[in-house]
């Protein structure tokens, strides 16, 4: 089950809206499990632009590297650098001390093109992701 | 009483090389210093962290000897790394280019000197460009991603000598290996991706929405990274040349079509053959490789230089030169490529003849068929159809039923004395295992190998741990791959 409380892609990432306009990114435990170990995270710096579906870096694991996508755009504030250091942080936390960016919103009504965690549900029980 | 040794010969023998070096213990001796002695390099220029190892002849040789016994080659067991090719080497090959006339040239020779080994390229220039149905060839690139991105410059030269500025986009499957995108990318291209449609061919309606004027060319790996016939080939290259793109082939798979289907015939106009692949050359420690680029007549001009060249003299004879073709995109390397694996493919087309060659890309399908026939059902197979050289199956039935991941089987194999297949790859296959026999295998080691996977998948409903601890009679047993990647270790440190 994943966390009522953000909103979903359809490649994997998840994004909650904080105080202030500001939203926590990060990575779905399905990723996560799919992934496998991760190993390597490419993440953008403080300040860059976001836009939706935008890439924005790489998750490297023991199988492959894969693809991030921004599921809203705005302006990177603050970028874990925990993560970054001993990537098996998004193993263990996936939505929680693994989330990966904190972004500075555009545009609220772009949660709108999102799924929520019911959706995102259906769609990992579909078997067409 | 019975005593023991203190030492144990396996701690012994899995010393590193600096481990084994004593002060002053030498592997050779001088004879008396004849000459004036010479002052070294001043002391400011010298460095005293990078020791070297002090070991006697003795020591040296069985450091390397116990290595190669650690190792797992095509020469010890079966080797069915899916994409690899890992076929037996012949040792005749071997010994060819071992002749000094083939090891001891020099690339700064005098063409005339060199005129054999020129004739040598040259006629394998018209071997490779017969066998793919092409006009010409390169022997320059020296792997086959450096083969793709010599394709990749020649189709970006092709179109702006025709004044075509923008064709940017290349399109490549969703299934190609990853040099693709990363040779069109460096090309200076766009890559779009095309989706696979249900039966793993190149999906046609996508294709149709991704072309238009600024189509440069599409990446096709012929039979796709799946080890399936995209069926939908003659369609896709309506498609691709109909909006004015280039075709380029993705020789990685040429071990299924060698002798049997020309790529020129089915429309490419570029393709690159990974001749330590589909020919021969060991290549399991990551080289040296050679990746020739054949071109038809369309993009024929652009090959990378040099291309050997023949003439006659006044009198006849036969004159051997390096030369440049009239566009070309230029250099690839220093010189003109891997000359040793160069003599390797010409030794073993030679043998093999014109028969032997047909029967090379034959028996490899028959026997990746045969396991494929072999195994349904024990393991899923995502794409259940006629494989061409190599088969993918799915460990996704396995890791539902008994958490038994693609990993744990492959790590289970090791114990059975078999190189683990290619995992995870391509990756639109989830829990993928990739099996490529190769055709030099016999019945007797392919029925060995089936029966092996079919315990293995037995073992996986009975006692998953056995494949989760895999493998288990190995000097190393399970790595931790994760902390291997994360804190790599890779070096002696004092």
């Amino acid at each position: 089950m994943n966390p009522s409380d953000l909103k979903y892609t359809k490649e994997h990432e998840w994004v909650r809206v904080e105080s202030g306009g500001v939203c926590t990114v990060g990575i779905t435990a399905f990723a996560v499990e799919s992934l496998g170990d991760i190993v390597y995270l490419e993440l953008p710096g403080v300040g860059e632009k976001l836009i939706q579906e935008g890439q924005f870096g790489e998750v490297e694991s023991v199988k492959a590297v894969s693809e991030l996508y921004s599921p809203i755009s705005g302006k990177v504030a603050e970028v874990n650098q925990g993560v970054v250091d001993t990537p098996e942080v998004v193993n263990e936390s996936p939505y929680g001390d693994g989330w990966l960016l904190k972004v500075e919103m555009d545009d609220a009504s772009e949660m709108d093109n999102l799924m929520t965690a019911d959706e995102y549900d259906r769609l990992l029980a579909s078997d067409t992701h | 009483m019975t005593s023991t040794p203190k030492h144990d010969l396996e701690s012994l023998n899995r010393r590193l090389l600096m481990e084994r070096s004593v002060p002053g213990r030498v592997g050779y001796t001088l004879p008396p210093l004849d000459v004036p002695e010479q002052e070294g390099p001043p002391a400011e220029m010298l460095r005293d962290d990078l020791p070297m190892p002090e070991v006697s002849e003795g020591e040296i040789v069985r450091y390397f000897s116990q290595m190669s016994q650690a190792n797992f080659s095509i020469d010890h067991n079966f080797y069915p790394l899916g994409s690899c090719t890992m076929k037996y080497n012949p040792k005749l090959d071997d010994e060819m280019a071992s002749m000094p006339g083939m090891s001891e040239v020099h690339p700064r020779q005098q063409e005339a000197g060199v005129q054999g080994a020129l004739k040598l390229m040259y006629q394998l220039q018209g071997y490779l460009a017969e066998m793919t149905g092409m006009a010409g060839a390169s022997l320059a690139p020296m792997a086959g991603a450096e083969g793709e991105l010599a394709g990749m410059l020649m189709t970006r030269a092709y179109h702006l000598a025709n004044g075509d500025t923008g064709r940017k986009k290349v399109l490549i499957p969703d299934s190609a290996h990853g040099t693709n995108p990363a040779s069109a990318a460096m090309a200076g291209f766009d890559v779009v991706p095309i989706p696979s449609d249900e039966e793993g061919n190149t999906d046609l309606a996508a294709l149709q929405a991704a072309v238009g004027d600024d189509l440069a060319g599409f990446m096709l790996t012929q039979p796709s990274t799946l080890g399936l016939f995209d069926t939908n080939i003659l369609e896709v290259m309506r498609v691709v040349r109909g909006a004015g793109g280039i075709v380029y082939g993705d020789g990685a798979n040429l071990n299924a079509l060698i002798g049997l289907v020309k790529l020129g015939d089915l429309g490419f106009d570029v393709v690159h053959s990974n001749l330590h692949k589909t020919f021969t050359q060991p290549h399991g420690g990551g080289g040296p490789g050679a990746g020739p680029v054949i071109a038809g007549e369309r993009l024929k001009p652009f090959l990378p230089a040099p291309v050997v060249e023949m003439s006659r003299g006044p009198d006849g004879t036969e004159r051997y030169t390096l030369g440049a073709p009239p566009q070309s995109i230029g250099k690839m390397g220093a010189f003109h490529g891997n000359f040793g694996a160069l003599v390797r493919a010409y030794s073993y087309i030679r043998t093999l003849g014109d028969e032997g060659i047909r029967s090379v890309s034959r028996d490899a399908i028959i026997n990746a068929n045969y396991i494929l026939s072999q195994l349904r059902g024990y393991y899923d197979l995502p794409y259940d159809r006629h494989c061409m050289h190599e088969v993918v199956f799915s460990a996704r039935n396995l890791k539902r039923a008994h958490g038994v991941s693609a990993l744990d089987v492959a790590k289970r194999l090791i114990d059975y004395g078999v190189h683990p297949p290619t995992m995870y790859f391509p990756l639109i296959v989830e829990e993928a295992l990739m099996i490529e026999p190769t055709e030099t295998e016999s019945k007797e080691t392919l029925d060995y190998f089936i029966d092996v996977m079919k315990t293995i998948a037995q073992e996986a409903a009975e006692s998953p741990d056995l494949l989760h601890d895999a493998p288990h009679d190995t000097p190393n047993t399970r790595l931790d791959e994760a902390a291997a990647a994360r804190r790599p270790n890779l070096r002696w440190r004092p």
